[in-house]
């Protein structure tokens, strides 16, 4: 199940820093941070709700501040 | 320029005026001197530092932010020493340091952003709005809410927001967005109209067949936008390069600061300066950001499937610009790809029937395939006939239909359909595709039909073989007689006719492994397939770069091939090679001049000839001239016109 979110990153490497924290996050078989598009692809496991897949999402978010600040998901 | 920017242009601005004046002032107080300039580090520098301490809180140790601040607080803490020994220490360098890094990051994001805009600006195909009628009057609705079976108007100069058929109206289409095709397309009641087409004359009312998100223009923008995920090896090699780039240089600045004076102390036994070789380390710092790299070669895959969407050639990934450049076969699908496949009635032989009767059960038996044979079939013989008359239709793929048409088992297909049926047909001595007829096991004749050739495949095969593609093949499931034909006519070197669809398959496997032809320059051999994306997605999906043409409006094609031409220019094929060339020669320039000005600058800071003013330029030049570098594929021009 893929879902693309918009996201406000800004640094390049960064993104790439924060695909690799993402990934390992419960629930998440792929993430990809289009540095350049600005947009979020997340490939949840298969067996996840909606309500799920908001608190991964959370999840996300709170890893990926730890990478950089600055970085927003726009819902 | 957003808020954020603003106050960066600010701060930039503030910090060069200051710092050039505090320069030309000759303090009597150093107190006083130290604690200006650690202000204006702190103006210009801040953020570095808070996202600096944020690094450290979660133990990134080689975050550039953190070794910025190492690099630059280094750099005036050596100042201070030099204080402590009564000289007046150098203050301007760690603030310059820090004002060009910000000024390059500055530059970076300003180029970033104009970039998107500039790639988005090649794509903007997405309708705004649609125009409903409601109560008498026209107005604006966001057409994400709009139903399938909406009736929406059309004016002059607006685009189309929503797949439909036209219901009322006549006018022409400018299409240019969706095939690169600049000529307009006439339209007229009943037709299809595609989302992003720019209606140019008429007023239109199109009754919508498709949701807003299911229409042409937001899947190929939904497909552009994500194709830039698909990561190339040379990104991957990016990013594994950018992983050990920073601790190697973190490390050799630490081996800097212990190696060499432990050498000089120890072994040569002379007074060593500490703070030179400090200084040399720091200066690693500042150069130990592989961000030039990082930026530029996925923007550069970026500019590069920007550039070839605005041609009406869609590329769904990075790494297919990649392969494509590389490719060394490209093999054809005949019928509807170097031909018209629309099918001309040449002859009729050896009937025992009625002319027209015969046809009627041709037409009849074919009524219900979506084989471009007998799609032309009912092209050219436009006559409503009563289908209640079949009471059952069998296809076999790659031979021919069998139907029950008034109680009578009819057979309609090629030698080997009448061959498996014990029915002996007469052969033919004309060229063309030859469509047997038996009627209850009894041969009737049979029709010639042929295909025309598309004016645009000689070109296709000519620019193909300039671009150094040695192997050209063709594949049909025609006769051989036709194959040669066109084969000879195109100058295609190797054909294979009389391929059943799983053949076709085959072969494409089997000319996938045949890596004789490369063997000796021990290259890879990269295949593309170029079909029509409905009767040869199997084949579209099994080759190394899948190319399907002639897709505007069909999602299995969109689905299946790795690269979509949206018309069904055949010259499109060299196109996409050569885009993906520049791209490729554009991301191989930025690599090795990234690469080699930071090597460069670290030995010369390592032996002492760069300071940090070099290296920093080095970091920050780089990255600008990558990126501008990168924007060069946009500027792509065909060589062929």
């Amino acid at each position: 199940m893929k879902k693309t979110y918009k996201v406000e990153v800004d640094c390049a490497s960064c993104a790439n820093l924060m695909e690799e924290t993402a990934k390992k996050i419960n629930g998440i078989k792929e993430v990809t941070i289009n540095f350049l598009t600005q947009k979020m692809e997340v490939d949840f496991d298969d067996n996840k709700d909606e309500k799920e897949q908001k608190k991964i999402i959370k999840e996300v978010l709170k890893a990926c501040k730890k990478v950089e600040e600055d970085f927003e998901i726009y819902l | 320029m957003n808020k954020k920017q603003k106050t960066m242009l600010i701060r930039i601005v503030i910090t060069s005026i200051f710092l050039a004046s505090l320069s030309l002032i000759n303090f009597e107080n150093n107190i006083l001197r130290f604690c200006l300039y650690m202000a204006l580090y702190l103006i210009i520098g801040y953020d570095i530092i808070k996202k600096s301490l944020h690094g450290i809180i979660n133990f990134r140790p080689f975050d550039e932010n953190l070794l910025m601040m190492t690099a630059t607080l280094g750099a005036i803490g050596l100042g201070l020493y030099n204080e402590t020994k009564g000289q007046q220490g150098d203050f301007n360098e760690a603030i310059a340091v820090m004002l060009f890094y910000q000024v390059g990051e500055f530059f970076q994001k300003l180029a970033i952003n104009k970039s998107r805009k500039n790639i988005a600006s090649l794509m903007d195909i997405r309708p705004d709005y649609a125009n409903i009628e409601k109560d008498n009057e026209i107005i604006k609705v966001d057409p994400s809410n709009l139903e399938i079976g909406s009736i929406i108007i059309v004016a002059p100069g607006e685009k189309i927001p929503i797949d439909g058929i036209i219901i009322e109206g006549n006018s022409s289409l400018n299409e240019s967005a969706l095939t690169g095709e600049s000529k307009p397309r006439t339209i007229k009641k009943d037709d299809e109209v595609y989302s992003g087409s720019i209606n140019l004359n008429g007023l239109i009312k199109i009754k919508t067949i498709k949701s807003f998100g299911e229409s042409t223009a937001s899947k190929i923008i939904e497909l552009v936008e994500n194709a830039s995920n698909k990561k190339s090896k040379s990104e991957n090699f990016i990013s594994k390069f950018a992983k050990i780039y920073t601790p190697i240089v973190v490390f050799c600045a630490l081996a800097l600061v212990i190696i060499p004076p432990l050498f000089i102390k120890i072994i040569l036994h002379n007074d060593v300066n500490f703070s030179q070789w400090i200084y040399r380390a720091l200066t690693f710092l500042v150069i130990s950001c592989p961000c030039a790299l990082i930026i530029s070669i996925p923007l550069s895959f970026f500019s590069g499937i920007g550039c070839a969407s605005s041609k009406g050639i869609l590329i769904k990934g990075s790494n297919y610009i990649e392969n494509l450049s590389k490719l060394t076969s490209v093999v054809f699908d005949k019928t509807g790809t170097l031909t018209k496949g629309v099918f001309e009635l040449v002859a009729i032989h050896h009937n025992k029937i009625d002319e027209n009767k015969l046809l009627e059960y041709v037409l009849l038996a074919e009524s219900a395939s979506s084989h471009p044979i007998a799609i032309s079939i009912r092209n050219f013989y436009k006559k409503e006939l009563n289908k209640l008359r079949i009471s059952n239709i069998e296809e076999i793929s790659g031979q021919g239909v069998i139907a029950k048409i008034d109680e009578l088992e009819v057979i309609v297909g090629n030698e080997q359909l009448m061959k498996n049926h014990n029915i002996e047909p007469i052969l033919c001595h004309s060229v063309g595709t030859i469509v047997h007829i038996a009627i209850n096991g009894e041969y009737m004749g049979h029709i010639v039909i042929s295909d025309v050739i598309k004016e645009q495949s000689y070109k296709a095969i000519e620019n193909l073989k300039k671009l150094n593609i040695k192997n050209i093949i063709m594949l049909t499931g025609d006769i051989e007689k036709v194959a040669k034909n066109v084969a000879d006519e195109l100058k295609i070197d190797k054909y294979y006719s009389n391929l059943l669809p799983n053949q076709k398959i085959e072969k494409i496997e089997s000319l996938m492994e045949d890596k004789t032809e490369n063997k000796t320059k021990n290259k890879k051999n990269i295949l593309a397939f170029v079909g029509d994306g409905i009767n040869d997605a199997p084949s579209i999906s099994r080759a190394d770069i899948g190319i399907a043409m002639g897709s505007i409006g069909t999602d299995a094609a969109l689905e299946a091939a790795d690269v979509v031409l949206m018309d069904d220019n055949p010259i499109k094929v060299a196109t996409a090679v050569e885009i993906s060339k520049k791209c490729l020669k554009i991301v191989k320039e930025n690599i090795i001049f990234a690469i080699g000005i930071k090597l460069i600058c670290l030995i010369l800071g390592a032996i002492g000839i760069a300071n940090m003013w070099l290296a920093i330029f080095a970091d920050v030049g780089v990255m600008i001239l990558c990126i501008i570098n990168s924007f060069r594929v946009l500027l792509f021009k065909s060589r062929f016109n």
